[in-house]
């Protein structure tokens, strides 16, 4: 009586397990190729950015990379003042937003009364929802005219007469330019990077922090040695991110940067960028070669963008090693 | 539960059935191209619309886009600033006529000299977009403008970023205007601007620089202009006349030109009429010679409406409508569009 029904519950069993595997199999599948997709996509892009770009990569070969011309009129084409002028912003704008950030993300973990916490967050969080487009705007509507009127001027008497730095802030007050963009750039990487830092930093146990301030260290010792060599990954990951949106941003980037398709050796002057380029002459580009260096530039930026990933890549791995001795 | 069912089914079958006799009743149609003329077959096509019932959709994707388009045979009309050239409309069999026009104007931002108190002839303008005169005070505009108190101040050119029509028209006038404009900047959607000039995106940003940057000078459309008040340059046309640009103007340069030519599309820069606004252009419309009958019959009728009973709506965005006697020459043109 028993006999069989204790096989058939066997059975049962070994049947529900045989539909588990098969699920298990199933999900592995799915999600296998959900994120083969990804890849696929990412090979699918370079591959035809390359063919795309072969025209222009066969004409000027590797000197594309470094031809500082761009003429329409002419059919002759080179990267470099586009390269030039993407690589300048972000790391201007970097170097303005990184110690910017870094003040707010402290104040908000170390030094905040815990009332202003959450509303100074929450700020943050939100400009950094703020449309590029709208940057854009305000930049050359409203930026732009302030900062030719009473920035540019003061800067240039300021400055002006320094050797080498002199003419970093030489030519007319126009407003628009390479600095303007650089600043416009960094307003709209400083949320990502502050919010980033400060998630970062709330991840230090209070025990490590505590136990600093009990042996009478100030809040910038403590920060110093204990903050951030716990959370240097992170602060990296956080400039990476911020890094990468200024090198692909492009709206508020071609308000802003004065689009001229040259190197000025000025800050003041108006230049380009990668993205800015794009957005520019895509639209009415003739076939043939103009197209051809548009997706050429555009496969310069995907391989920037993909190096940027790799030195960021290897920072962090270097800096856990060095946690790991 | 079944009620519901037969709902839905019901639903399902006017709604199909709408669609089925939507699309029987009128060959909606498709175009796509400049971006100039975009506003004004937009709101053609609404009115057009609204008044017989039948569809147009356009997109302004760009003039060599449009005609990339066209050739593929994707759409059923194209936009053109750039006139396509009489031989490339024989191989494509390809009929072209011009739908409206437009006038480009040169824009300045110098403190004390107002809207059309500055004159200029092609010449100087060529040198001061090519970057030859950086001045506001130079001799070359003083010996013009005898009597005006020309500052000491830079002069900073403003131009389109993207390429565009508008630069099309302005660079091939000023490259008639000087052989060293030609070679310095050339001539097209995109050209070399001089080292001290600053692109903006679109009219809107070009407008921008120039009411931004004291000394800036920079050109668009009349209708951009005139939507963001800006201070004109008046310029001396062949006539030797100073002209200050408006849709008169616009319209008296088209009144003096021979439209009788393959592709209908007369040079309409620096005309000789003595009131004639130098910066005078047209965009195109580009059809098939021989397509679906349906399809054909609409694009023909959808311009013929336009050009009888639009000429008001363009004139509201800035446009210049053709003269009677070009549409008759249209019309009369059209009728290869079978």
């Amino acid at each position: 009586m028993s006999e069989p029904s204790a096989s058939a519950g066997i059975d049962l069993h070994a049947r529900q397990v045989r539909t588990f595997r098969l699920q298990d199999k199933f999900f592995h599948y799915t999600t296998q190729l959900f994120a083969f997709v990804v890849l696929a996509t990412l090979v699918g892009i370079l591959v035809s950015l390359t063919i795309e770009a072969w025209p222009s990569l066969k004409e000027f070969g590797p000197s594309f990379l470094w031809t500082n011309v761009w003429s329409v009129p002419d059919d002759e084409y080179g990267a470099l003042a586009a390269i030039y002028g993407t690589v300048v912003t972000s790391v201007l704008a970097l170097l303005i937003a990184v110690p910017i950030s870094f003040g707010i993300a402290l104040f908000l973990t170390e030094t905040c009364p815990v009332w202003l916490r959450r509303p100074l967050g929450t700020a943050i969080e939100l400009l950094a929802g703020v449309p590029s487009i709208v940057y854009g705007i305000w930049g050359l509507f409203v930026f732009a005219p302030l900062f030719a009127e009473y920035i540019q001027p003061p800067l240039q008497a300021l400055l002006g007469d320094v050797p080498v730095i002199g003419s970093w802030f030489s030519g007319p007050p126009i407003g628009v330019g390479i600095l303007t963009a650089s600043i416009v750039l960094s307003m709209m990487v400083i949320p990502f990077i502050a919010s980033v830092m400060r998630d970062v930093f709330e991840t230090v146990p209070d025990v490590l922090r505590e136990s600093a301030y009990a042996v009478g260290c100030t809040t910038w010792e403590v920060v110093r040695n204990i903050v951030l060599p716990y959370t240097r990954v992170g602060v990296i990951g956080g400039i990476m991110l911020g890094l990468g949106r200024a090198l692909g941003e492009t709206m508020a980037v071609t308000f802003v940067i004065g689009n001229a398709n040259r190197i000025n050796g000025s800050l003041f002057a108006p230049g380009t960028s990668i993205a800015s380029t794009l957005a520019n002459e895509f639209g009415e580009a003739d076939p043939g070669l103009h197209i051809a260096s548009l997706f050429a530039l555009g496969l310069v930026l995907f391989i920037i963008t993909f190096v940027v990933l790799a030195i960021s890549r290897w920072l962090i791995s270097r800096s856990m090693g060095s946690e790991g001795l | 539960m079944r009620t519901l069912n037969k709902l839905a089914q019901g639903t399902l079958a006017a709604a199909m059935g709408l669609a089925f006799s939507v699309s029987a009743l009128a060959a909606d149609i498709t175009g796509a191209g400049a971006t100039f003329p975009y506003a004004v077959y937009t709101k053609w096509a609404e009115a057009y619309q609204a008044a017989t019932g039948n569809k147009v959709n356009y997109q302004g994707i760009g003039s060599s886009g449009g005609v990339k388009q066209i050739k593929a045979k994707t759409v059923d009309f194209a936009g053109s600033d750039a006139p396509v050239p009489e031989a490339d409309l024989d191989a494509n069999k390809l009929v072209q006529v011009p739908t409206v026009m437009g006038g480009v104007t040169i824009v300045m931002n110098v403190p004390g000299i107002e809207s059309g108190k500055l004159k200029l002839d092609g010449p100087t303008a060529a040198d001061i977009f090519r970057g030859a005169i950086t001045k506001w005070n130079a001799p070359a505009i003083a010996k013009l403008n005898p009597g005006v108190n020309l500052p000491d101040l830079a002069i900073t050119v403003s131009h389109r970023s993207d390429g565009s029509g508008t630069t099309y028209a302005f660079s091939n006038y000023l490259a008639k205007q000087s052989m060293a404009f030609k070679r310095d900047v050339g001539a097209g959607n995109t050209v070399n601007w001089p080292s001290n000039a600053v692109g903006g995106k679109g009219n809107p940003g070009v407008a921008a620089n120039v009411q931004k940057i004291k000394g800036a000078i920079g050109y668009v459309d009349i209708a951009d202009a005139m939507k963001n008040n800006m201070d004109f340059v008046a310029l001396k046309n062949r006539a030797g006349n100073y002209i200050v640009p408006n849709q008169q103007s616009v319209a008296d340069a088209a009144a003096g030109a021979d439209f009788k030519v393959k592709g209908m599309a007369p040079d309409l820069l620096d005309q000789s009429h003595k009131n004639a606004w130098p910066i005078t252009t047209a965009t195109f419309m580009l059809g098939y010679e021989k397509a679906d009958a349906a399809k054909q019959k609409g694009v023909v009728d959808f311009f013929t409406w336009s050009l009888n009973n639009g000429q008001k709506m363009a004139a509201d965005l800035g446009f210049v409508a053709l003269p009677p006697n070009v549409v008759k020459m249209v019309e009369a043109e059209m009728k290869n569009i079978k």
